[in-house]
């Protein structure tokens, strides 16, 4: 007999675990369209946290009492999970940051450190901030250079560009798994591949996808991956930085502290093992144990159900807007997930998101902090309604009515 | 400053009408759908208030000592609050700007425009408001 649970997907049981979308806003039903910037917490998140902070809240791998060795296992465990579910060879290669910005960060200082003069980062056009201003700051450190691989009209890279601008001096290519503002699935594989053949490392970030694609390291043969909990259901200010064993190790440590240490002396310090060399001081506890209940949660659902349902409702959302005169779906990539941003021609974003928001519904308007795509599509922003797997086909009905009317107001 | 309680009174008396926020922005588009444009040679970066999302360019007039605005935005809502700030503010003394509370934001419920996070940057207009009577009390 198979100890696999069987995994089921409901949208109506699932929705039962989120309170946060049970509740009124303005007066009406809360209408969550704005999961890419962060997602809701299931019951069993929210409980970890309660429960953690009224009776597990230690300092963790130094202590020598009951409750420190508690939370010490707890968040080991937790690392493991995480281990287990993006299917990476050990436990050492998760290392815990506090989200996708930070893990880009300490790849920059921590693998920018082995870079010399001449060498190349390449990124996408596609990228959000974050993984585009810390190679800004490294090219200007180490004096490298940073290349950008161009999108067409639909929003997907270029790919015979990306295979012509590689070069042995190419040392990193660091791009989106997922687009957070165009919502085009990039193939990473391929990505990596052609990356690998010329010597490049490759850095995934993951911070769209791993609420959305189930992710297999392993099988990806990424050098790095970075994703944020708060974006899969887990607490803000944590996240993971996955990184080859090899690779990490050959890298110096990014922050020095506590935690990160073997020995210190006034005159030379030696540095822990991972995955602690790259965690000084102490970590987010709570947010860490709790990151491994998100994973639970997601390990009970049936993904690939789940995703199919997301790519329905961004379908259904974007053939529903697209009937509205002046409506352009910004993105429209053959391969995208449930991220439908579109502007109206004549009609500011603001304008359109703070009306839905006083009608309960939320989505994101503006630059999605992706300004130099914005000045490829010539356009100031966008509306974003970026869909996760509780979202529902009634809750795009009443979007389209709420949008509906607030383009009769605006007009 | 007697005139600009009045003012208050009766925008209080105009939000006071409406049932729910739909009828409040509908309002405030409609003040800015009635704000006179601004020429594009107008919208001078010296003009532009910066805000996150969407771009208000303001105009400043000061004669006799009385100061007078006029202003511009490429998000309608945006404009339709400008629109309700210098209905509020136009044509006062400098001093009187520079003293004024702008405490009405709140009694309208439009406090949640305020917060640094907010894009519109209720108060990036209100701080450029008053520096610019604060500019011309100087000189």
């Amino acid at each position: 007999m198979s100890n696999t649970p069987i995994k089921t997907f409901n949208v109506r049981e699932i929705r039962e675990q989120f309170p946060a979308l049970r509740q009124q806003i303005y007066g009406k039903n809360l209408i969550y369209f704005d999961n890419g910037a962060t997602s809701q917490k299931p019951q069993v998140v929210l409980d970890a946290i309660n429960k953690f902070y009224s009776k597990e809240n230690a300092n963790i791998h130094r202590g020598v009492h009951y409750m420190s060795q508690k939370a010490t296992t707890e968040y080991e465990e937790s690392r493991k999970k995480i281990q287990r579910y993006i299917n990476a060879r050990k436990s050492e290669e998760i290392i815990f940051t506090k989200g996708t910005t930070d893990g880009i960060n300490l790849v920059a200082h921590s693998y920018g450190e082995l870079l010399k003069p001449g060498d190349e980062i390449m990124i996408s056009a596609m990228e959000h901030h974050s993984n585009i201003v810390p190679w800004q700051m490294l090219c200007m450190r180490k004096g490298l250079t940073l290349r950008v691989v161009p999108i067409n009209e639909r929003g997907e890279l270029l790919m015979d560009t990306f295979e012509q601008m590689l070069s042995k001096k190419t040392k990193l290519v660091a791009i989106t798994h997922i687009s957070n503002t165009l919502g085009t699935i990039n193939p990473v594989k391929d990505i990596i591949v052609k990356a690998h053949a010329v010597g490049a490392k490759v850095l995934i970030d993951g911070a769209q996808s791993i609420q959305h694609i189930k992710i297999d390291v392993k099988d990806l043969d990424c050098d790095f991956y970075v994703f944020s909990s708060h974006k899969v259901f887990g607490p803000t200010g944590i996240g993971v930085l996955y990184g080859k064993e090899q690779l990490l190790d050959s890298m110096p440590p990014y922050q020095g502290g506590g935690d990160m240490i073997s020995k210190v002396t006034f005159e030379r310090t030696t540095y822990n093992e991972l995955p602690f060399k790259f965690e000084a001081g102490t970590p987010h506890v709570a947010g860490g144990i709790c990151l491994g209940k998100a994973f639970d949660f997601l390990d009970s659902i049936d993904l690939k159900a789940a995703e199919e349902h997301e790519r329905f409702l961004a379908k259904y959302a974007e053939d529903t807007l697209d009937t509205f005169e002046g409506v352009k779906i910004i993105g429209e990539a053959k391969n995208k997930t449930s991220v439908v941003s579109f502007s109206v021609k004549g009609i500011h974003p603001f304008d359109i998101g703070t009306l839905l928001d006083k009608q309960g519904i939320a989505v994101r308007t503006g630059h999605h902090c992706t300004q130099p795509l914005m000045d490829f599509f010539k356009i100031l922003g966008t509306v974003r309604a970026s869909f996760a797997f509780y979202n529902t086909k009634q809750e795009i009905d009443t979007f389209v009515e709420a949008f509906e009317k607030s383009l009769n107001m605006l007009k | 400053m007697n005139d600009i309680k009045q003012r208050e009174e009766s925008i209080l008396a105009e939000f006071e009408m409406f049932d729910d926020w739909m009828e409040k922005y509908e309002y405030i588009i409609d003040l800015g759908k009635e704000l006179p444009l601004l020429s594009d040679d107008e919208k001078t970066n010296e003009r532009l208030i910066e805000g996150c999302q969407s771009r208000v360019w303001l105009n400043t007039k000061c004669t006799d000592n009385v100061i007078e605005f006029t202003a511009d935005a490429d998000a309608i809502i945006t404009k339709g609050i400008i629109a309700l700030l210098i209905n509020l503010v136009n044509k006062l003394k400098p001093q009187d700007l520079v003293a004024y509370d702008f405490g009405i934001i709140k009694e309208i419920g439009l406090q949640e425009h305020l917060s640094p996070t907010r894009s519109n940057g209720l108060n990036g207009m209100i701080l450029r408001l008053k520096n610019e009577a604060l500019k011309h009390c100087i000189s």
